[in-house]
């Protein structure tokens, strides 16, 4: 099956999309590079290309984590499959 | 893939290579753009650098104008240079930082003369200087003759996923062959700072890092009127699906693969520790950082982008890569190296390296770039604050 997620790291609570767009409602196969496993997740959104979908549910005041790293602070609690971006994730710095 | 030993490059006097051989004509200030231009004009193969600034400066900042001015004629990809400034003393000074090199170079003043007396002094020179130079031959020179900087733009999730570790991966092959490494962004690796200081080769450059990223900070913080989320990350980044300045900091972060730095570096100083990678405290706009990177000697410049940054330089060329397959179908007459194969993943990261290393050594041995064929040539000096 076609690769439609990426995971950099197996800590990440987020992935990237790689493909033109999924659909809500799609069943997506997310590929972690870092153990280079694979792993699905049914999306809630329409999301694009580059755009992150969470892979569990979060909750305000939650970390993101990406690269294995701290990305910023969840402002709005999500749920796995949402739309992850500038909505409901904030940076920590500045 | 076996690394090529060799490129063909012009040997310089004082032992660097260039991959270019250009013979410029160097605006000491803003009001002697007009002769430059003029000169460059006249004489068919040489190619003016205006920019805005070099009146009033003082201080560092006017050391840092002497350094990218004198750092930009250096460079082993320029044959040749023309200085023409509107004062004898300051047009001097560039001229005897620039003759170092053993290149030839001759200033010319514009006061008591007047533009039209200059531009035919000047031309004559230029005349001379670009026909000489067009005998030059390219030669046998071993890689280590490569110095590489690297700053990505436009970036996007594609840039930390795939474009930037292609970089790395070329910086972890080419390391060990000898050659000369810069990344710089100071302000683009926020987020990631104490990663980053890891890195340093030493705890003597891990220090240096740190405080150059704290001041650098601090001067941000200072200067912000609410907070930078109208510009770090860009509009074009948020578009792209970068979230906040931590995501777009280590998405940076990848184009030094696993190599260490063995020193940090003024905006324009040339390394001097010799062959390995190098941090340079620079804005992480495009073609300031670029110039700052060029005058201080690298020779070719690798430029990973998401959405589609456009950036050239006058001296040293600038290869694009994307691994963005809407910026490959959108854009494609700016990106020299299609890497958009790894989000399918019908290529990998060690194949995608090697693909980069295939043009680097193309575009060192005279390929044009997208950025060249196209006439991008943005020379912008960095300026640290106000004139007096």
């Amino acid at each position: 099956m076609a690769t439609d997620i990426i995971i950099h790291d197996e800590k990440d609570n987020v992935g990237v999309v790689v493909i033109d767009k999924i659909k809500p409602k799609q069943e997506c196969s997310c590929w972690i590079m870092e153990n280079d496993k694979t792993v699905k997740i049914e999306s809630i959104n329409e999301i694009q290309l580059g755009h992150k979908i969470a892979m569990i549910d979060l909750n305000e005041g939650d970390t993101i984590l990406k690269y294995g790293h701290d990305i910023g602070k969840v402002v709005k609690s999500i749920k796995k499959g949402e739309h992850v971006h500038v909505h409901n994730v904030k940076t920590k710095k500045w | 893939m076996e690394i090529p030993k060799s490129f063909l490059g012009y040997k310089r006097e004082n032992g660097r290579a260039g991959t270019r051989n250009h013979v410029i004509i160097l605006p000491v200030d803003d009001i002697s753009n007009a002769c430059a231009e003029a000169v460059a004009n006249n004489i068919k193969g040489t190619i003016a650098l205006p920019h805005s600034y070099g009146r009033l400066q003082f201080g560092a900042d006017l050391e840092l104008h002497f350094r990218t001015m004198i750092g930009t004629g250096s460079n082993p990809n320029v044959a040749a240079v023309i200085v023409i400034g509107i004062e004898p003393k300051w047009t001097k000074k560039i001229v005897d930082g620039i003759a170092k090199t053993g290149k030839p170079v001759e200033g010319f003043h514009i006061e008591r003369t007047g533009d039209i007396g200059t531009v035919m002094k000047a031309s004559k020179k230029a005349q001379e200087f670009v026909m000489w130079a067009s005998e030059k031959q390219r030669e046998e020179c071993p890689i280590s003759d490569l110095w590489i900087s690297v700053k990505c733009g436009e970036s996007d999730t594609t840039s930390g996923l795939a474009a930037n570790p292609t970089v790395g991966n070329l910086m972890d092959k080419l390391e060990p062959h000898g050659v000369h490494l810069c990344f710089g962004e100071t302000s683009e690796l926020t987020g990631a700072e104490k990663v980053c200081a890891t890195r340093g080769a030493t705890k003597e450059a891990s220090d240096k890092f740190m405080k150059t990223w704290s001041a650098y900070n601090d001067f941000i913080l200072k200067e912000a009127t609410d907070d930078l989320s109208e510009s770090q990350p860009t509009a074009g980044n948020i578009a792209g699906g970068l979230t906040t300045i931590e995501e777009k900091a280590f998405g940076n972060f990848q184009k030094i693969g696993s190599c260490k730095f063995i020193d940090v570096l003024e905006p324009a100083e040339e390394p001097k520790k010799g062959k390995g990678l190098y941090f340079m405290d620079t804005s992480s706009a495009a073609a300031e950082c670029v110039t700052l990177q060029a005058a201080a000697g690298f020779n070719i410049h690798l430029f990973p982008t998401g959405q589609g940054n456009i950036v050239g330089n006058p001296i040293e060329p600038v290869i694009k890569l994307t691994a963005n397959p809407l910026t490959v179908k959108g854009m494609g007459e700016h990106i020299d190296c299609d890497v958009s194969k790894i989000l399918s993943r019908e290529m990998n990261m060690s194949e995608a390296g090697d693909e980069l290393i295939k043009t680097t050594l193309r575009v060192a041995n005279g390929r044009l770039t997208c950025a060249e064929a196209l006439g991008h040539k943005e020379f912008v000096m960095t300026k640290l604050y106000r004139s007096a």
